[in-house]
């Protein structure tokens, strides 16, 4: 059907309005007519990229002054080789076509290459592929990050915004790390060299390594991409957490690095403990320590109690108590104090402990009391337990003897 | 690697110091020195933390090798 021979069926001879949808066709099928327009090369620069659930990319190439909306279906997107970015210079092939619904005109893009920077980008491609053959990019090659490192490695520019924001977050976060500054250029032909002789400087005296640089154009961040020192990357003693660019940017000493950080900032924190969380921990476990010893010592006043009801003789009896006493006391004072006090306390600390060693039996002996004992090792507490005839041992502080009961209960 | 006290070993032995007492199976004079161990743990522990000043250097390589120097930030 040719569209624009529809008449008006009412009023022949007069031409009748298009429907928008007739107005669209007619375009798309002009285009589509045009070989001029099919299997065509642009360039341009790749903007608003958009990945679409589906797989299906779309972004807007452009130049000074004009924009073309584009489409790279999941098939062809598929088979790329290399990731399509924003501010990429490309050369798409493909064929112009209209979107009826949208009234667009889009490039149907079947294939693209770098342009430009496209060098760059092959060699990128091609590293890329060549490491990942070689297994440098695999889950089990990377390593974990010391808990509590005590040197960390910084390979970065030494001046501007990067090293600063390390260096603050990790005397925030963990002022215990020595830092090691490995000054190296980050841009430029001569900073691929530059950061590996950094990265082999200081990566045999730390405990981990960040390497950061901040944003910048994609021919900035290019000397991540070397492949020297991607692998340098990956032979380096100390784990490496790389921070480069922003968040978007992957470079292929991200792909390598143990672990990648979308932030230098984010790598300092990555690399390191919290000294808050860590002093709540020190803490905590003197707390603990306080409460646990207060429970011991609990256990040893009860034991006493049970020794005093034992041993009736009240000399004997009068000494426990006077121990009892002093250990109440100690135990109370003890339970006053915190962590930070029972420190300063300390030597008080340790004549606690040496007034608990008098608490024992054994000490009662060695202050010259004895202990009577019935055969079966039962502690005679009363006279009223022993009879005339009785056998008892008698247990002094360096052995016992055997006794023989003569005469039953004396008055004392 | 340094001569500096190790945070982590102390860190852990604090906390095996609570975890021995908290078994609550030790003879009183071993508990009370498993717990003056247990201060010191806990005193050196504060200390590394709560006093360290961060050491900040700056690699470079020297006639004589490699050497560090104080790095000043700002």
């Amino acid at each position: 059907m040719d569209p624009i021979a529809v008449t008006c069926e009412n009023r022949p001879g007069v031409p009748q309005a298009l429907t928008v949808t007739q107005l669209a066709h007619v375009i798309r099928d002009t285009i589509r007519a045009n070989p001029i327009l099919s299997r065509i090369l642009v360039r341009g620069e790749v903007s608003n990229l958009q990945r679409a659930p589906s797989g299906h990319v779309f972004f807007t190439l452009k130049d000074a002054t004009a924009q073309l909306s584009c489409t790279l279906f999941r098939e062809d997107a598929e088979m790329l080789g290399f990731d399509l970015e924003d501010g990429m210079d490309v050369v798409v092939s493909g064929d112009v076509d209209v979107f009826p619904r949208r009234g667009s005109v889009q490039l149907l893009i079947k294939a693209a290459t770098p342009a430009g920077v496209g060098a760059f980008w092959a060699a990128y491609q091609k590293t890329r592929k060549k490491l990942a053959a070689e297994g440098l990019f695999d889950a089990a090659r990377k390593r974990s990050l010391p808990a509590y490192p005590r040197k960390i490695g910084v390979v970065t520019s030494e001046v501007g915004a990067v090293v600063h924001d390390i260096v603050t977050i990790l005397r925030r976060r963990y002022p215990i790390a020595h830092i090691v500054i490995a000054p190296a250029l980050v841009q430029g032909p001569e900073a691929p060299a530059s950061l590996r002789r950094a990265l082999a400087f200081v990566a045999d005296r730390v405990d981990v390594v960040i390497v950061a640089r901040g944003g910048g154009s994609l021919e900035d961040l290019w000397c991540f991409n070397d492949e020297g020192l991607a692998r340098a990357v990956a032979a380096s003693r100390a784990p490496v957490v790389s921070a480069i660019g922003h968040e978007t940017d992957v470079t292929i000493v991200d792909f390598v690095a143990d672990v990648r950080a979308a932030t230098p900032s984010a790598a300092a924190e990555l690399v390191s403990p919290d000294a808050t969380e860590l002093m709540a921990r020190i803490n905590g476990a003197g707390r603990s320590l306080v409460a646990e010893i207060h429970e011991a010592l609990r256990g040893a006043r009860d034991r006493t109690k049970a020794l005093r009801e034992r041993l009736s003789p009240r000399g004997l009896q009068r000494g426990v108590e006077a121990n009892r006493v002093l250990l109440e006391r100690s135990f109370a004072a003890l339970s006053a104090v915190a962590p930070r006090e029972v420190i300063r306390n300390r030597e008080r600390l340790e004549g606690l402990g040496r007034r608990l060693d008098v608490l024992s039996p054994l000490a009662t002996l060695q202050r010259g009391y004895a202990i009577a004992e019935r055969e079966d090792g039962h502690v005679v507490a009363h006279a009223a337990e022993v009879g005339s005839g009785d056998s008892l041992a008698v247990r002094f502080q360096d052995g016992r003897i055997r006794v023989h009961v003569n005469q039953e209960q004396e008055e004392p | 690697m340094t001569e500096e006290p190790n945070f982590e070993e102390s860190l852990a032995a604090l906390e095996a110091t609570v975890d021995a007492l908290s078994r609550g199976d030790l003879p009183l004079d071993r508990a009370l020195a498993v717990f003056e161990e247990g201060l010191g743990l806990y005193r050196r522990c504060h200390a590394i933390l709560a006093e360290s000043e961060q050491r900040v250097t700056k690699l470079i390589a020297a006639a004589e090798g490699l050497i560090e120097e104080p790095f000043l930030v700002e």
